[in-house]
């Protein structure tokens, strides 16, 4: 299951992140690091880009990046 | 290159020399660095005031900002305002630059005595990060916990006193926006300047600063061992995106924030204007008789006064217009506007990030140009800097107001909300967007195609702008306006005069018609007669060339040399001049042409080399007479 999967207020837990170094460095020092709760919020009008909550911030993703956002089984829950 | 790129082994070296010292006093010089959104640039206003100047770093794109601070002994510091960053990991021009100055490597910046490392206190968990990397360089160092008041009202908690602790260094929890605790960070400056610097050896590791979990994971056990409690979500801010944000009413509200500041800058600045123009009409006389009749007395009056002084009539739109641009960026509904507008832009082959140096083009193209570094993406970014100066600066909005006021009858358009002449003000802007994106598309769907590229984007709380910060903008803005006027449009206004009062007729300057201007206007008559423009406004496209505004300084002097002007506005001088196609036409013609050198030197300078300025006015020069051409034509038919 993808992060862009998650309906909007659904929590998921991030297992890895399926991209290049240089994006999935960016997109962790903004928060996204395995292990850590994201919340789907609010999207632009017409659906696209969607902003996530995410250690202690607000930041948004356009779907195709959120789909390589990869999220643990559902059982396993666990904050820093 | 040797830096310490993962500290933790014993620290060595802990105490920095004092600063060399020299006969005459080398400046104590002080780096602020922080995160995005961490209020950095608020806190550098609060301490510096109007004592500051924008510098760029030799040899790279990076701006920054340079000023002084006075301590309460009434010694000085040099402050040095950094880039905002997440990491020194050099993999953004950013982060380059920012390691590059606190390790002493940036050519004419000293290496900083002492740094301010400020974290946003209502995130302190992703914030303390920076931490890391800024406490491993082994500089004296403050580390500044921002947005107190937030933190406080939000229920959040943090012991400075343990936090200083596991640091290892002083710890202030201010407020940069309210001035809470700012004397703190002046006892912090005055310490180090004074020599006496306090950085003991952390209590918690530093962490290996290539791996960002695990610099996550050590931010978290730090604020942990300061009882670190996070405050509750911003409320107001998700009350209001889900507002501004409403699938319907997000975009409605856009478009009516937008209309009512095109209809301010038309209507509530024209009293100002008026009373400005009026003074500056009146004053010519008197400055005239400073000197005796005779050339220097026109040169004064009709060449400068009357030249610049036209230009400086539309200081209190532009600054009208940089208020709202201030509040939007301030309060934080900018980025909000770039989500919005993502989608769009994506359909053009850009991204929702060029979107905030496009709007930033509303106000100056050469700004906008630099913003575009946060772009990752190489191609998106020359894309980017390619269509900014489509955007409507500033330059162009005398010149809109201008003429528009010369041709358009003010009636309610939409209602009483929106006159016709803002609402032509307002499609003049949509004009140039549109070229903009449209221009975009082409580029990236021909010589610019790449991949689409992630889009990120932080969404910072909401905040109220403060009224500081926007004065000091404002302040800013006519400093960079009076500056102009004073050195490129009043030479440009002299050597009109100059070229428009000779060759000498028996002693006597010839009529304008006959001069070197006239002879060269006539010249080029015959190019831009099918745009529906004689001479005069040939001149003024020609002296243009140096910055948009001039031409209303031009063509006030050669309306007022004429002598046909004496009483009559420059308006009513136009309104005979020029037919309503040749005006319209010549709205157009200032959308599209790329006359600014600012903007071409810049353009040269971050695409490093003169292929991409060349191929820019070469196009824009193209579509604005095309496009004139067609809409004289058009117009002159109706």
């Amino acid at each position: 299951m993808t992060l862009a999967q998650l309906k909007e207020g659904e929590p998921g837990t991030l297992d890895r992140l399926d991209l290049p170094e240089d994006v999935a460095r960016r997109l962790m020092e903004l928060g996204f690091l395995p292990g850590h709760i994201v919340v789907p919020a609010r999207s632009a009008p017409g659906g696209e880009p969607r902003v996530y909550r995410v250690d202690g911030s607000e930041v948004a993703l356009r779907r195709e990046t959120a789909s390589h956002l990869i999220l643990r089984a559902k059982n396993g829950s666990e904050a820093p | 290159m040797s830096e310490c790129s993962n500290c933790g082994t014993g620290c060595a070296v802990a105490t920095m020399p004092p600063p060399k010292l020299k006969a005459a006093a080398r400046p104590h010089v002080v780096a602020i660095i922080g995160p995005p959104n961490s209020g950095k640039s608020t806190l550098f206003n609060r301490l510096t005031g109007l004592r500051q100047k924008v510098a760029n770093f030799p040899g790279v794109t990076v701006e920054h900002r340079v000023g002084r601070a006075r301590m309460d002994n009434n010694s000085e510091v040099v402050l040095v305002d950094l880039p905002g960053v997440y990491s020194l990991s050099p993999r953004s021009e950013d982060e380059q630059v920012t390691r590059d100055v606190l390790n002493g490597q940036m050519q004419d910046v000293p290496k900083p005595d002492s740094v301010l490392l400020i974290l946003d206190s209502t995130n302190l968990g992703r914030h303390l990060v920076l931490a890391a990397p800024i406490l491993s360089l082994k500089l004296p160092t403050l580390v500044i916990l921002n947005m107190a008041d937030d933190l406080r009202n939000r229920g959040g908690q943090v012991d400075t006193a343990e936090l200083a602790g596991q640091l290892g260094a002083p710890v202030a929890l201010i407020s940069a926006a309210k001035g809470e605790g700012v004397d703190k960070v002046i006892q912090f400056m005055k310490g180090t300047s004074a020599g006496t610097s306090s950085l003991a050896p952390p209590k918690v590791e530093l962490p290996v600063l290539q791996d960002i979990p695990r610099c996550r994971q050590w931010a978290h056990q730090v604020g942990l061992g300061a009882a670190y409690q996070a405050p509750t979500p911003p409320l107001w801010t998700r009350r209001l995106d889900s507002v501004f944000l409403h699938p319907i009413a997000g975009p409605l509200i856009f478009l009516v924030v937008v209309g009512a500041v095109f209809q301010t800058i038309f209507r509530g600045a024209k009293p100002l204007m008026d009373g400005l123009q009026a003074l500056i009409h009146s004053s010519g006389p008197w400055v005239g008789s400073a000197l005796p009749p005779g050339i220097f007395r026109s040169l004064l009056v009709d060449g400068i006064w009357n030249g610049v002084g036209n230009v400086i009539v539309f200081l209190p739109q532009i600054l009208l217009l940089f208020l709202f641009i201030g509040i939007l960026e301030d309060s934080g509904y900018l980025a909000r506007a770039a989500l919005i507008a993502d989608r769009t832009m994506a359909k053009f082959g850009l991204q929702g990030k060029s979107f905030i140096p496009l709007i930033s083009a509303y106000a100056c193209a050469v700004p906008a140009i630099m913003a575009t570094r946060t772009i990752e993406s190489k191609r998106d970014r020359l894309a980017t800097i390619l269509i900014a100066p489509l955007m409507t600066c500033s330059a162009r909005l005398p010149v809109y107001l201008l003429v528009i006021g010369a041709f358009i009858k003010d009636r309610p358009f939409l209602g009483p909300l929106l006159g016709t002449q803002a609402a032509a003000l307002l499609g003049l802007y949509a004009l140039g967007f549109i070229a903009a994106i449209l221009t975009a598309r082409l580029l990236k769907s021909s010589i610019l195609k790449s991949e689409r590229t992630p889009f990120m984007l932080e969404m910072p709380p909401y905040r109220m702008p403060t009224l500081r910060s926007l004065s000091l903008r404002l302040f800013d803005r006519s400093k960079v306006f009076l500056r102009r006027a004073g050195t490129v449009i009043l030479t440009t206004a002299v050597i009109l005069w100059i070229l428009a009062n000779l060759p000498l007729h028996n002693g006597r300057p010839p009529e304008i018609a006959d001069s070197y201007a006239g002879m060269v206007g006539h010249a080029i008559e015959p190019v831009i007669k099918p745009l529906g423009f004689n001479w005069k406004i040939g001149i003024g496209l020609l002296t243009s060339m140096a910055a948009r505004e001039t031409i209303i300084s031009t063509l006030g002097t050669i309306y007022k040399m004429e002598g046909s002007s004496e009483s009559v506005g420059l308006r009513q001088a136009l309104q005979s001049d020029l037919s309503p196609g040749g005006a319209v036409a010549l709205l157009i013609f200032f959308a599209f042409a790329m006359q600014c050198m600012s903007t071409i030197a810049v353009v040269r300078r971050e695409t490093g080399g003169w292929k991409w300025p060349a191929v820019q006015f070469g196009y824009m020069t193209l579509l604005a007479y095309v496009c004139a051409l067609v809409t004289n034509g058009v117009v002159g038919r109706m």
